[in-house]
């Protein structure tokens, strides 16, 4: 299905206007996690803190304002329909001014700088960025785009390993432990816990940040991983450290696993944290030019 | 566990009074300060635009829009991680009299001295509750460095800025560094329980 020449347009509008509402509408998901957390608590501090993400979630959702300051480093997981007939790299440009646009008719903070020089375009773009991941998906005729303004404290917060096979399984449960347990408060906890298993180094931490994107409450479809995050998940919580590191029953709001095959002397694991926020914002976008927002 | 209302400039009393867990709010100004702008201060030897003796900074790089010469409202104002500028503390407690450091994810073990030595605090604020944090900003008073755009300092004038908890008091705690030091602690255990040993 051939696209019409305006459907690039919509994309820009599209990218430019999932920028900006993500960082104020919190995922269902991701409000509802909060709000169990926030019954479960019970020391003062725990539901001071509590009550202040719910208080920022609530001006997000009712007065239109940004919950986080952080406009973090954007980044689409674009998933293109096999049936759809368009020009890629009209695709990728429309991305890009989108982000753009974002930044300057909101107006959005440009978080993205040189990283040698510091320079910083105002424009929330870069060389490499926004960062764009393409994936194909048979028999669709959709454009599904996915996007996450990845907040700074919870980037700064990513881990890799490369384990030996002979680590086993139990050599990536000590990685993740010890990692969460490392990074205490620096990634506004309660985080969700994206694990990424096996591929190579880059393949591995790619997995770790889309692990992230899953909706909580959702599991990996493979049993065997399916019972690791939810062992992973309760050692986590039971480690204490709470929202803001200052101490609390809930550490992590999900520890989600993503995996790849691997080389046969290789066992990566990759550890990439989603603050308590975790935006991200979905549109699919119909050939006909048709917009569904989701998340 | 107490709470408190400050107006700034603080005291050393003030400073002194407020123990871990307690919540704190404040009226008055508050710094905005972070990474290029205390490089610029401490490590390019520039002079700071404005005197710090008894103020409370915050660590934050807040979206902003101009509305005319040096003029910028606020978007979005929030708080930032505090352990990139930890370097730091020593010189703003003792060449500048700060009394306050406000920021996320805490200050290490060797600011707590500091703070203790010199009478000073550490305040948590909430990280990414940047909407509720925005609406206690009455109003950015002035920008300076604003080549420096987003990050800038920033003076802000706040009212029931809070409740913020107490992360670390000047009486030698550090709330952060105590619950990651109970959580590693507690790790041989939990990886037994998976089954690691
Ligand atoms: S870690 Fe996340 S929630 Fe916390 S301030 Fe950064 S972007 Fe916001």
């Amino acid at each position: 299905m051939e696209v019409p020449p305006t459907f690039y347009d919509l994309v820009e509008t599209t990218c430019r206007d999932l920028y900006i509402q993500s960082l104020k509408e919190i995922p269902p998901d991701v409000v509802a996690a909060i709000k169990r957390a926030a019954e479960r608590a019970t020391r003062e501090v725990e539901r001071r803190i509590f009550s202040h993400y719910l208080k920022s979630i609530a001006l997000g959702q009712e007065q239109n304002m940004m919950v986080c300051q952080d406009t973090g480093i954007p980044i689409y997981w674009v998933d293109i329909g096999g049936k759809l007939r368009l020009d890629g790299s009209k695709l990728d440009a429309a991305i890009v001014r989108g982000t753009e646009r974002a930044t300057r008719e909101h107006p959005l903070r440009s978080s993205i700088v040189s990283p040698i020089t510091r320079e910083n375009r105002q424009t929330s773009t870069g060389e490499r960025i926004p960062i764009i991941h393409y994936h194909f998906v048979p028999d669709s005729d959709v454009l599904d785009i996915l996007f996450m303004p990845k907040g700074s404290g919870s980037e700064n917060m990513s881990f890799m390993k490369m384990l030996v096979p002979a680590d086993g399984v139990n050599g990536i449960k000590r990685f993740v432990l010890e990692q969460v347990v490392g990074a205490g408060a620096k990634p506004c906890p309660p985080t969700i816990v994206g694990v990424g298993i096996g591929g190579s180094s880059d393949l591995c931490m790619t997995l770790a940040k889309k692990a992230t994107t899953r909706p909580l409450g959702t599991l990996n479809p493979d049993p065997q991983l399916a019972a690791l995050e939810t062992e992973l998940c309760e050692a986590i919580n039971q480690t204490g450290i709470g929202p803001q590191g200052l101490g609390g029953d809930t550490t992590a709001l999900g520890v989600h696993i993503e995996s790849a095959w691997t080389h046969i002397t290789c066992n990566p694991v990759a550890v990439n944290l989603q603050c308590w926020r975790a935006e991200r914002r979905r549109a699919k976008i119909s050939a006909e030019g048709k917009v569904e927002v989701g998340f | 566990m107490a709470e408190f209302h400050f107006k700034t400039p603080l005291t050393e009393a003030d400073a002194r009074k407020v123990s871990v867990g307690d919540s704190v709010y404040l009226d008055g100004i508050v710094f905005g300060v972070r990474d290029a702008n205390l490089i610029r201060v401490f490590d390019q030897h520039v002079a700071p635009p404005v005197d710090w003796q008894g103020a409370a900074l915050l660590h934050t790089a807040p979206n902003v829009r101009k509305v005319g010469p040096g003029k910028y409202e606020s978007i979005c104002v929030g708080t930032t991680t505090s352990m990139r500028v930890d370097r730091f503390t020593e010189a703003l407690l003792r060449d500048h009299g700060v009394r306050a450091i406000l920021g996320k994810g805490g200050l290490s073990p060797r600011s707590t001295e500091l703070m203790q030595q010199y009478g000073a605090c550490y305040l948590s604020v909430t990280g990414g509750a940047a909407a509720m944090e925005t609406l206690q900003i009455e109003e950015i008073e002035a920008v300076f460095w604003e080549d420096l755009m987003p990050e800038s300092i920033f003076q802000f004038r706040v009212k029931d800025f809070g409740p913020w908890t107490v992360g670390i008091d000047a009486k030698g705690r550090n709330l952060q560094d105590e619950v990651q030091l109970a959580a590693k602690a507690k790790m041989g255990e939990l990886l037994a329980k998976m089954g690691v040993t």
